[in-house]
This record gives structure tokens, sequence and C-alpha cells, in this order.
């Protein structure tokens, strides 16, 4: 029992990272149909900043630091680099490809490739009992920020003009545009949410994970895109569903069966998702 | 051709699109008042004339607007400036409810000038709109789908609304309520209309302009052409005693003007 609570409350734990990560790309695919995968940069200026400035700030401000650097990272990519291209989907493929290959290498130039220890703030190396079960806190905190997220994107979708703005033009954006709104505008903010949500990830990730290294974003952005495709392009709750399948299938089947089956599975999972419904478990057939 | 001022000059408008050159110099004027129609066969351009104008589609040529050029101009910057359009497609948010739908048009700049959005108009001209603002668009019928579409560019001042084949696959009632909104709506705004179905037509438009292979091949009072039966079976395609004896009852599947050539 208690081994069933720890794998789904770390499963829980990696879903919340997954999350973080999918909920910004989601929405950018969604809105701008841009395929970003330099989004697990964003990520990675979120935990480096937050690695860098713990020391002198303590963790919480840190914290907020990392989310605002990589918000501002977003922003400026979508203003520089997607901008000029957004009639041109391959170049947009291959300028956010260059620039999470060339982020990997600036990190590694400035601070080395070996994973670096990361600060964590002593409470969260605290263990609680839930169900007989020890848990480390630092699940709980990576899960108590997802949620606290998603209530937070869906009231923003739900009740701001600018969340309404996005809701109409992930269903259709050349509407929102012919109803006088610029659209774009839209998508820098949406790109600078993403960039904020990943920083957020790559914040509490490093707690998580215990270190800070250049190729995590990466790596983590397979199966934050395995996450928006499950979960329907530009949906949040989607994403989240999704995030929680995965988090879980692969904590699961990592334990009790060989190592890296959880990865097969995962896969295998979005083969069937794919299989059964293409646009994803919230998509709507016509979009 | 025309006499008077007009509010809308379309000059040499030439669009390509994947490699078929698709508006090849197409000229014409929309007046200051009451409803342009623009006719043709299927596939002829007229809504890639409408795109083109709000520029969604790149085209070359000259657009001017009450004076001004605006042809690359971004489609939202025309909109705010007081040209409205109501797409083919109505493109009505199905994920929003209706309330949502018409919030959205509701325009900052308009809101800033002191002028509130027109809600008035609105609800008087669809009563049905105010019960239904919470529910979902996409559980509409085409019908109200299209007084959404409408509704959302009558809360806003317009100078010119664009609107794509209003009546298209609607049931004939339908037809017949669309087509009366819309000729109260022309009291207040001149439209530029894109219509199939003739005896829609017939009741709306003042002016009528004919595209054909990517130009325009008649431009004149919408009486001269649709009172002269082989001039209408020339350029559209259809025979006149069809369309003079289906009034607005004819089925929505088969509008009276559904070019043979389709």
């Amino acid at each position: 029992m208690s081994t069933i609570v720890l794998l789904t409350a770390t499963g829980l734990g990696l879903a919340a990272l997954y999350f973080l990560v999918a909920a910004g790309l989601s929405l950018v695919f969604g809105l701008a149909g841009v395929l970003n995968f330099a989004h697990g940069l964003f990520l990675s200026a979120g935990a480096y900043a937050t690695w860098w400035a713990a020391p002198h700030w303590g963790f919480g401000p840190a914290v907020a630091f990392g989310v605002a650097c990589a918000a501002a990272v977003g922003a400026l990519v979508e203003l520089v680099l997607i901008r000029p291209l957004y009639r041109r989907p391959t170049e947009q493929v291959l300028v956010t490809v260059g620039l999470s290959l060339a982020g990997v290498a600036l990190l590694q130039a400035v601070w080395g490739a070996d994973p670096r220890p990361y600060p964590r703030p002593q409470w969260t190396k605290q263990v609680l009992t839930v169900l007989g079960a020890r848990l480390p806190a630092d699940r709980l905190l990576l899960l108590g920020a997802a949620v606290v997220v998603l209530a937070g994107l869906a009231a923003f979708l739900r009740f701001t003009r600018h969340g309404l703005v996005i809701r109409a033009g992930v269903e259709n954006r050349a509407m929102v545009s012919a109803l006088g709104i610029d659209v774009r505008r839209s998508f820098t903010l949406v790109f600078a949410i993403g960039g904020g949500l990943a920083g957020l990830a790559g914040s509490l990730g490093g707690v998580y994970f215990g270190s800070v290294s250049p190729g995590q974003g990466a790596s983590l952005l397979i199966f934050a895109f395995i996450v928006v495709v499950i979960g329907g392009m530009g949906s949040v709750a989607g994403t989240a569903l999704a995030a929680v399948a995965v988090g879980l299938v692969q904590q699961f089947v990592n334990y009790y069966g060989t190592g890296g089956a959880g990865d097969v599975c995962v896969v295998a999972l979005l083969a069937i998702v794919l299989l059964a419904r293409p646009h994803g478990i919230s998509g709507r057939v016509t979009a | 051709m025309l006499e008077g001022p007009s509010l809308l000059e379309v000059r040499d408008l030439s669009v390509r699109l994947g490699g078929s050159h698709i508006l090849q110099g197409v000229s014409f004027e929309v007046p200051l008042t009451g409803v342009t129609a623009l006719l043709g066969r299927n596939g002829v351009g007229k809504t890639t004339t409408l795109r083109a104008i709000l520029g969604e589609i790149p085209a070359t040529g000259a657009v001017t607007f009450d004076g001004e050029p605006i042809l690359g101009r971004p489609t939202y910057r025309l909109v705010r400036s007081g040209l409205g359009y109501v797409p083919e497609d109505r493109g009505v948010f199905a994920g929003l409810t209706v309330a949502e739908n018409l919030r959205l048009a509701e325009r900052r700049a308009s809101r800033e000038h002191g002028a509130d959005p027109d809600y008035d108009t609105v609800f008087m001209l669809f009563p049905e709109l105010r019960e239904r603002a919470a529910q979902r668009a996409g559980t509409l019928s085409g019908g109200q789908q299209q007084m959404v579409a409408l509704a959302r560019v009558l809360l806003n001042p317009n100078r010119l609304l664009l609107v794509d084949e209003p009546t298209k696959g609607l049931a004939p009632a339908v037809v017949s309520a669309v087509t009366a909104a819309l000729s109260r709506v022309a009291q207040r705004v001149p439209i530029l209309l894109v219509e199939q179905n003739l005896a829609v037509v017939r009741r709306l438009a003042g002016t009528a302009v004919v595209l054909s292979a990517g130009r325009v091949a008649w431009h004149g009072p919408a009486a001269d052409l649709l009172g002269s039966a082989d001039q209408t079976r020339a350029l559209l395609g259809v025979g006149t005693t069809a369309t003079t004896t289906t009034a607005t009852t004819t089925t929505a599947t088969t509008p009276p003007a559904a070019p043979r050539s389709a």
C-alpha cells in the first residue's frame, strides 16, 4: 500500500512537472501554430536563474526571479525570432530547434556540462507520512504549484478579455483578426505565459531532481510534447489530464517493469490515443 | 460606369494563390449607400476578392476606402477603422458562448470614443440572441449562427460591411429572416454582399458587379442585370425563368442561382 502511495505521489509530481511545461507548449501551438522546440530553453532559463539567485536572495524570491527571467526569454524569442516567420512554418521549426541547441551550448559554456547541485530549502527535505507512506515534501510542492497554476490559468482564460481572445484564437485566429483584434499581441503574451510556466517547472524541477544541468529542459520537452498531443492542442484541461496519465503510467511501469519500460508505455499510450482520438482526448473533431 | 462618389474603390486587384492567377485585375466601386452585390459563378474569386480587400491574402493593385489606400494594411487595423466582415463560413467561435462571441467583437477603439457597443440594435434585430446568451455558439442552428455573425459586426460603428454568402445552407424561412435583417442593416450602413441566391440579390442589391474568369464582366444597377434574361444567363449561367419564378421559397440546398457549371 505504502509503495502505491509513494509511486502515486512521485508520478503526480512528475505529472505536475510535465503539466507546467506542456501547458505553455499547448497554448503556443494552439494559438500561434508554432511548434516550439526552444520551450526547453525557457525551463533551463528558469532553473539556472533560480539556481543563481537562491544563495543571494533566498528560495522564494529566487523562484519568482526564475519565472520572470523565463517569461522574459519567452516574450523575447517570440518578438525577435518567431514574429518575422509567422507565414513560414518550416523556418520556424528550424529556428526553434537551432535555438534549443544553441541554448544548451551556451549554458554549457557558462556553467559547464555537469549537473550543479541545486539549492533546496530545508523544508522540502522533510518527509511527511501519508496513508502509511513516507513522502518527500518536494513532490507535494510540485503538485501544489501545478494545481494553483491550473486553477489560475483556467480562471485567466475564462474571465479575462485576454483569455477570451486566446480561446477564440485557438479556434480560429484569422477570425479574431477579422473582428479588429491584434491577435499577435496575444501571441507574445502566450509565449511569455508559456515561458513563465516552463521557468516555474525549471525552478521547482531543480528541487525535485536535486540538481540542474543544461540538458534537463530538452529531455523533459519530449514527454511534454507527448502530453500536449495526448491532451489535444490548445486545451489546458486536456493537458492536465494527459500529464497525470503520462506521469502515473511512467512511474508505475518503471517501478514494476524493467527500467525504461515506462517510457515505452508512454509512447504506446500516445499511439493508442492518436488511433482512437486523432485530436487528443479533449480535441474537437473539426479542429 | 457609375455616377457619384464611391466609398470603396478597387483598382486592378490581382491575386495569385498556389500558382493560379485567381484575380486578374478586378476593378469596381462600392457606392456610399445601399447594397452592392458581388456575383459570379462558383470559384470565380468572389470570396478571394473580399479577403484580398481585407488583407487576409496577399494581393496587388490598389484599394481605397473613403479616400485612403488600404491594401497591405493589417486586417485588424482595417476592421477597427470601420470595415465589418461576415465571412462565408460565418466564423462563429463554436466553443464560446453567444455572449462571449459578442463580447469578443466589442471594439476598444469605439468604447474609447464614447460609443458603447450597440447591444440595443443587435437585440432589436435578433431578440433570440438575448435568450441564448449563455448557449455555446457551436450548438446553434445555421441561421442562429448567421445572426451571431451579423450581430458581431453590428455592435460597432462600421462604415462598410463585407458579407459573404449569408444565406448559404439555410432553410428557406431562415433565408427570408436573414434577408429581412440585412435589408434593415443596409439602411444604416452600406454592404458589399457576395450572394448566390438571386432572389436575395433582387430584394437587396442596388448595384451589381459580376466577376468572370478573374475579371469584372459586368458592373451597373442590379435591376438592369436581373431584368435581362439573356444577360443573367450569359453572365451567371442561370436560366431566368427559374430565378423569376422562385421567390425566397426555393430550397436552401439548391439555391436558384447555383451555376450549372459548378
